[in-house]
């Protein structure tokens, strides 16, 4: 009988939410181990010594490692239920594209609007405030950045779990410059596989 | 009647992230159209199809663009899946984009770094070599990451690690990847240059190694 499989992460992380939440779409039991960053455990530094990264899936016993590979892997490894892409070769592409420029673009000035200070943080707020317009423009009208049902690209939901964070440390609001992107980022908190996996707001700016 | 398939490919000669499409393109032959693109002066259409990045290579196939190496790489195997490139296997699938990855981001910028910073060269060097180790563990009992034949880390890493960040470091009097550390690899690089539709891929050395030297200096007087 196959084992269930282990997610290694640390709480408010948002690569680490993305794979708690692909896991959740797909119906997938698995056994959720909590690490500190300070002092990591032997099976992380085993199964990603490469990195010594969260978030790691281990399943039957081999290691996925990076965010975008775990959601990818999920999807190819439970097919069944609830496909992250698209079907077509073009569409897949496409959302690829937009997950990368998330990962790049986004988690670039979201990081230097908290993790930095003067020139380097407004230089944040502007790049962000540059992003989250490009993906406004890409959500178009559609409820999900998929078309009508939640995929892959929505996976940038889990950097709503900060945006009240960037909001007080950047002392600007978010909503005021993006409307429709709160729209959708609320719609998704509505999916119980997000609002479960999401950490708490509160919590990540404390 | 098949449709007529029309494939465009904008790139830049010398790009290592160009070269693999090319490669992955040969093996699965599909006819191309190649559009060679100025590093200092874009064109309208590369501005036009990628403004969000403004970079090479971009894919049009029957109209619709595709950016991003790795996943034009990806788009290639779905869209025509005859010679496929990747594994099938979700677990080999996600090693192969983890060391793609690897090589992008950290061996690349490592690789450069070392050959712009004249002050640090011996320790990002050092750095490189320890990056490159893991591909070099990969390699061993396979002629190919692949297995037995190329697939998509080989085209990832062969466009940039021999036929790119090794030719600059042959400019700059370098060895950095030797026999001796790296016998796995070395043995692979061998095996690379005897498959056709890579020799056709890979920019003309000489050349090559003038380009790398005149970018170094670019980036060192920048």
């Amino acid at each position: 009988m196959a084992s269930q499989p282990i997610l290694l992460d640390y709480w408010p992380s948002i690569f680490g939410m993305r794979a708690r939440v692909a896991l959740r779409e797909k119906g997938v039991e698995f056994e959720y181990k909590v690490g500190d960053l300070t002092n990591k455990s032997p099976l992380l530094l085993q199964s990603n010594p490469i990195h010594k990264k969260i978030p790691v899936l281990i399943h039957n016993g081999k290691p996925v490692c990076e965010s975008l590979n775990v959601v990818h892997y999920v999807d190819e490894a439970w097919p069944d239920k609830n496909p992250f892409f698209p079907s077509d070769p073009y569409g897949r592409a496409h959302a690829r594209f937009w997950d990368d420029f998330v990962d790049k673009k986004f988690s670039e000035a979201q990081f230097k609007i908290w993790g930095k200070k003067g020139e380097e943080q407004e230089e944040g707020k502007k790049e962000f405030i540059e992003a989250v317009k490009i993906l406004e423009s890409e959500l178009g009208d559609k409820p999900y950045f998929g078309g009508d049902s939640f995929g892959y690209v929505d996976s940038l939901i889990t950097f709503y779990s900060w945006f009240q964070a960037y909001e007080k440390f950047g002392n600007f609001s978010i909503e005021a410059k993006s409307p429709k992107l709160i729209a959708w980022a609320k719609r998704c908190m509505e999916k119980e596989s997000v609002s479960k996996s999401l950490s708490d707001s509160e919590k990540i700016v404390a | 009647m098949a449709e007529k398939e029309e494939v465009k490919l904008l790139g830049i000669w010398a790009s290592p992230f160009n070269r693999r499409i090319e490669m992955a393109l040969k093996l699965k032959g599909i006819p191309y159209d190649y559009v060679e693109e100025k590093l200092l002066d874009k064109s309208p259409l590369l501005l036009e199809l990628n403004p969000i990045h403004k970079k090479v290579p971009v894919l049009v196939h029957n109209g619709k663009t595709i950016l991003e190496s790795l996943v034009i790489l990806e788009y290639i195997d779905e869209a025509w899946p005859h010679n496929p490139i990747l594994s099938q296997d979700p677990y080999e699938r996600s090693k192969a984009r983890f060391f793609a990855k690897l090589i992008d981001e950290q061996i690349f910028d490592a690789g450069f770094v070392s050959m712009a910073r004249a002050d640090e060269k011996e320790a990002l060097v050092e750095k490189t070599r320890e990056l490159i180790m893991h591909l070099e563990k990969e390699l061993v009992g396979k002629d190919f990451f692949g297995g037995k034949s190329v697939g998509f880390l080989d085209f990832v890493a062969g466009s940039m690690i021999p036929f790119c960040l090794e030719r600059g470091w042959e400019g700059m009097g370098l060895e950095v990847i030797t026999e001796e550390k790296f016998p796995e690899f070395k043995r692979w690089v061998k095996n690379m240059e005897k498959i056709e539709i890579v020799k056709e891929c890979i920019p003309p050395r000489e050349k090559h190694i003038e380009h790398m030297n005149f970018m170094v200096q670019r980036v060192r007087s920048a």
